[in-house]
């Protein structure tokens, strides 16, 4: 037994050897081709590179490997993957094709308008579905990602307060329920955080809310539905709390995909709301990325949107001039500046510009009513099993607390869940409930796939009633077990090294 | 024949078993689901167009790309940051395999190890590149990076300027600004012959080559800023790094880039990834997510998101950065594209973009009214200052089916900055060549 372990381990050792121990000299990967242009002279060698150290290895042999490092992965498209507020939905693959268009795929960012047409009109037509969604008055698709978002957010509010000469406000309310991004894009924009506690039905708590509406007020960060996966009773009392105290509201929608086509953020009083792309609209997340963050704004804001923008010009330049293109890209008249070195992640914008043409709005709300549905299924079939800390209707996610049976924490039942074949939930988060274990199901399962994973989760609490210990060491049959954590931060070892 | 009713192809519920899911959660109708919400504001009118079939949006998608004046088309001579080069096939289906392209962030390391180790591999990568001693997984892009590289300067420093060479891409200057700005830094400019920095500066950023394609003295910029007590951060082109002299080696603290030239596609401006490497002594200040070398259990090694209490998640409103979800995937790519290449083949690549350039550079500047106004070594780019309005040469060029330079008036008269990479035949030069002969 002991000798057919070793030999396994030598094996799957082997097969993941890093590019640097791999090569050997001599070998490459690419056929590249030969100069056609006459011998230019080099520069001064003191100027070149020197002992450049880069693998060489053959395309077959990157192919082995990296094909077999992605099947260690957990993935929407082999397993089942509730990682709450994450959105894992299906990633339809006509978007991927959408985007790999040469028309699109070689387009270059810093070409003239009138060449890049068909991209920007790609973009003012998102934009304009991003509005239509949550009930604003402008969208910039600058953002690369939600947490940029968030900061392109927050800088818009700020710009507001001060050109209004109110520079005095800089308190950012969060509530305590909110991800880490929030209070992180607030600081980075120079807001100091109030944290807001939650109430005992999981809204925000009104009169800790009204203590901090002051004039220091800046605004507040809230994200609807919240991280419990609740929709959040108070939200238009809170808008209105705010804004009379003289702050501005943020809505993080990273949980948009319960929201779509049944309320509007815009109409529930927010001023500023962003979109993760890569969430709601099915654009893959890639491993941690890449994303995309859009903003939409009310009146108010909008002159101050993160740009460039894409806009459509009516009146096109007199005449005799040479009449400027239909479809442009421009800073707001305001605007906080560029974030990025481009208008946004364009490849990640038209997929979900695809997506969302493709389903139209029939399938804007059999995304939000599925996604709903199965999460109530979910809270209904495990309510027995775990503690349910706010027991009411959910949103598009289900948070429960796994500290009921001894030896059954958050982590230990995420660890287990991956011996069955299923991606853990998001676990120890949001930070209000213990031994948190949030999941969201998404639309794009089945209920034979939810009916599975609900008998997963009760085998696995058969397994810790029968020994308390069991769990402890899960994960069993996972292409390696747990790993020391302890040991990684205490000595990095970042980058493959020579050894000696 | 009759309209078929709309059914998603991506929602496996059926009316079967949504009727049955209803019954075991006691409502009625999925609508009262929704019953927190605001009775006033639920289920308002929603004007987006009806469901597409696939057949049909591919069409109107393929037309709307063909309006595009593209690089997969047409000869194109513009850089300014973003480059064409040729990736090699096998990239885009090894890297878009399903458990690469959707999988997430790995917080489940025992079923994300395929992640964990090309993101480690990316970071080994562009680090040997750089010759820098740490690389993080990676950042949005070039220009966020280089903002990142400003505000970590400061965090290091515990100072409040920054001095940007004027030489750097201005669409970078302007992300500087944008993220420094708020927390009451103050940024400046300085030219590339600068020789003494403002009191209390944290850094000078840098870019190498520089926007305009040309090669700066790095090392002694290095020392400027050391004389002064401040960082150099420097943003690099990854492909020159091939043949230039790396900034490890040239004093630099903190080297960023662009990764998009490691072979990923234009693609109208993203998705990119943005390369982040320092010094050792400053792990601790990076921002962004980290992947380090562990073992398991049984002793196996294994990879693991690690000094994770510098990010957001854990130290919210005091962590580094605020970043979370950024752009493994793109540099899972670049970590392909980077391997395939190889010690060899990325600087015959990058030593091809500088014989062309300086084939194309040398007879532009040998037609009559045109010169080339920087004295100087360059790698790839260059500006020409041509007989007409750079805009008037783009269009020209455009007409006779060639995508021109960015026009850099604003700087040099009727200056248009070229790029000339592996990917232009001589032919196409001579293309050029031809055109611009004919414009007086």
């Amino acid at each position: 037994m002991a000798a057919r372990n070793a030999t396994l381990t030598a094996e799957a050792h082997d097969r993941r050897r890093l590019l640097m121990e791999r090569s050997r000299p001599g070998r490459t990967g690419a056929s590249l081709p030969a100069s056609d242009v006459p011998e230019q002279p080099l520069p001064d060698a003191s100027l070149l590179r020197d002992g450049l150290e880069l693998p060489e290895v053959t395309e077959g042999e990157v192919v082995r490997y990296f094909t077999h490092l992605s099947q260690l992965n957990f993935s929407v498209d082999t397993h089942f993957y509730p990682l709450g507020s994450c959105t894992m939905k299906y990633n339809p693959r006509f978007n991927e094709a959408m985007a790999a268009v040469p028309g699109f795929a070689s387009a270059h960012p810093a070409q003239p308008e009138r060449q890049v047409q068909g991209a920007i009109e790609v973009m003012y037509r998102l934009q304009e579905y991003l509005r239509e969604i949550t009930g604003m008055a402008a969208a910039s698709l600058a953002p690369l990602a939600g947490a940029q978002g968030e900061l392109a957010g927050v800088l818009t509010i700020r710009a507001a307060l001060d050109e209004r000469g109110e520079g005095r406000r800089r308190k950012m309310l969060i509530p305590d329920t909110a991800h880490g991004t929030n209070p992180a894009s607030a600081a980075m924009a120079g807001f100091y955080v109030v944290s807001i506690p939650s109430n005992a039905e999981g809204n925000i708590d009104l009169d800790a809310l009204r203590k901090e509406a002051d004039g220091e007020l800046a605004g507040i960060m809230l994200t609807q539905p919240s991280t419990l996966g609740l929709f959040d009773r108070n939200a238009i009392e809170m808008c209105r709390i705010v804004h009379e105290a003289g702050g501005f509201v943020y809505g993080d929608g990273a949980n948009m995909n319960a929201l779509l086509g049944r309320v509007k953020l815009g109409h529930l009083g927010f001023d500023v709301v962003h979109l993760n792309l890569h969430k709601t609209f099915s654009t893959p997340h890639g491993g941690g990325g890449p994303g995309a963050g859009p903003i939409c704004t009310n009146e108010t804001l909008s002159p101050f949107l993160p740009g460039p923008v894409a806009i459509r010009r009516t009146l096109r330049g007199a005449q005799g001039e040479r009449e400027a293109p239909m479809y442009g890209l421009e800073l707001p008249p305001k605007s906080i500046g560029r974030i990025g070195g481009s208008a946004g992640n364009f490849g990640v914008l038209l997929r979900a510009f695809t997506y969302i043409s493709l389903l139209g709005g029939q399938g804007m709300l059999d995304i939000s009513g599925n996604a709903v549905l199965n999460a109530n299924y979910l809270l209904v079939m495990l309510r027995e099993l775990y503690d349910l800390p706010f027991d009411r209707r959910v949103m598009h996610e289900v948070v429960f607390s796994a500290k009921k049976r001894p030896g059954a924490n958050a982590l230990n039942v995420s660890k287990r869940l991956l011996d069955h074949g299923f991606h853990a939930p998001t676990m120890y988060f949001p930070l209000v409930v213990a031994e948190a274990l949030m999941i969201e199901p998404t639309e794009t399962e089945s209920k034979e796939t939810l009916d599975a994973f609900i008998e997963a989760l009760t085998d696995i609490d058969a397994e810790a009633a029968r020994d308390e210990t069991f769990l402890a060491n899960a994960p069993f049959d996972t292409p390696v077990s747990r790993l020391d954590e302890t040991a990684a931060a205490r000595h990095p070892q970042l980058r493959w090294r020579r050894e000696g | 024949m009759p309209e078929s009713p709309f059914v998603s192809p991506y929602i496996p519920n059926t009316d079967d078993d949504r009727a049955s899911m209803l019954a075991t959660i006691g409502v009625g109708s999925v609508e009262e689901l929704f019953d927190d919400i605001p009775a006033e504001h639920r289920h308002p009118h929603l004007d987006i167009p009806a469901p597409r079939s696939e057949m049909d949006l591919r069409r109107e998608l393929e037309a709307l790309a063909e309006r595009n004046f593209h690089a997969g088309a047409h000869p194109s001579f513009l850089g300014a940051g973003v480059y064409h080069h040729y990736c090699p096939a096998v990239v885009s289906p090894l890297v878009t395999r399903g458990e690469f392209l959707t999988s997430y962030t790995p917080y489940q390391p025992e079923v994300s190890q395929g992640t964990l180790q090309g993101t480690y591999e990316f970071q080994t990568l562009t680090a040997q590149l750089f010759g820098m001693e740490v690389s993080n997984a990676g950042m949005y892009d070039g220009a966020s990076s280089l903002a990142e590289a400003a505000l970590m300067a400061c965090r290091i420093t515990g100072r409040a300027k920054v001095a940007v060479v004027d030489t750097v891409n201005p669409h970078y200057a302007e992300v500087v600004r944008a993220y420094t700005g708020p927390q009451q830094i103050e940024v400046y400019a300085i030219a590339p012959d600068a020789t003494e920095l403002e009191p209390e500066t944290a850094c000078v950023l840098s870019q190498y080559p520089n926007f305009f394609g040309y090669v700066e003295d790095v090392a002694a910029r290095s020392e400027l800023a050391h004389r002064a007590g401040a960082l150099h951060c420097v943003s690099c082109d990854p492909m020159a790094m091939a043949m230039f002299r790396a900034p490890g080696e040239c004093g630099v603290d903190i080297a960023t880039g662009e990764g998009q030239a490691l072979g990923v596609p234009p693609s109208f401006g993203g998705p990119y990834v943005g390369i982040f490497t320092c010094r050792q002594e400053y792990l601790r200040q990076l921002p962004g997510r980290l992947v380090g070398r562990t073992v398991d259990t049984e002793g196996r090694t294994g990879y693991v998101l690690t000094l994770q209490p510098r990010e957001q998640h854990i130290r919210r409103e005091h962590a580094t950065s605020n970043i979370c979800t950024s752009t493994a995937l793109i540099g899972l790519w670049a970590a392909a594209y980077t391997a395939l290449m190889g010690k060899h083949g990325l600087p015959h690549v990058a030593g091809l973009c500088y014989q062309k350039a300086h084939y194309a550079a040398g007879r532009i500047a040998e037609l009559p009214g045109y010169r080339l106004p920087i004295e100087g070594t360059f790698f790839q780019e260059f500006v020409v200052s041509c007989p007409k309005p750079a805009e008037e040469v783009s269009i020209t060029l455009e007409e006779a089916g060639i995508i021109g330079g960015l026009d850099v008036s604003d700087r040099f008269e009727n200056g248009m900055l070229l790029c000339v990479t592996e990917v232009n035949t001589k032919d196409e030069i001579d293309g050029l060549l031809n055109v611009l002969a004919g414009i007086k």
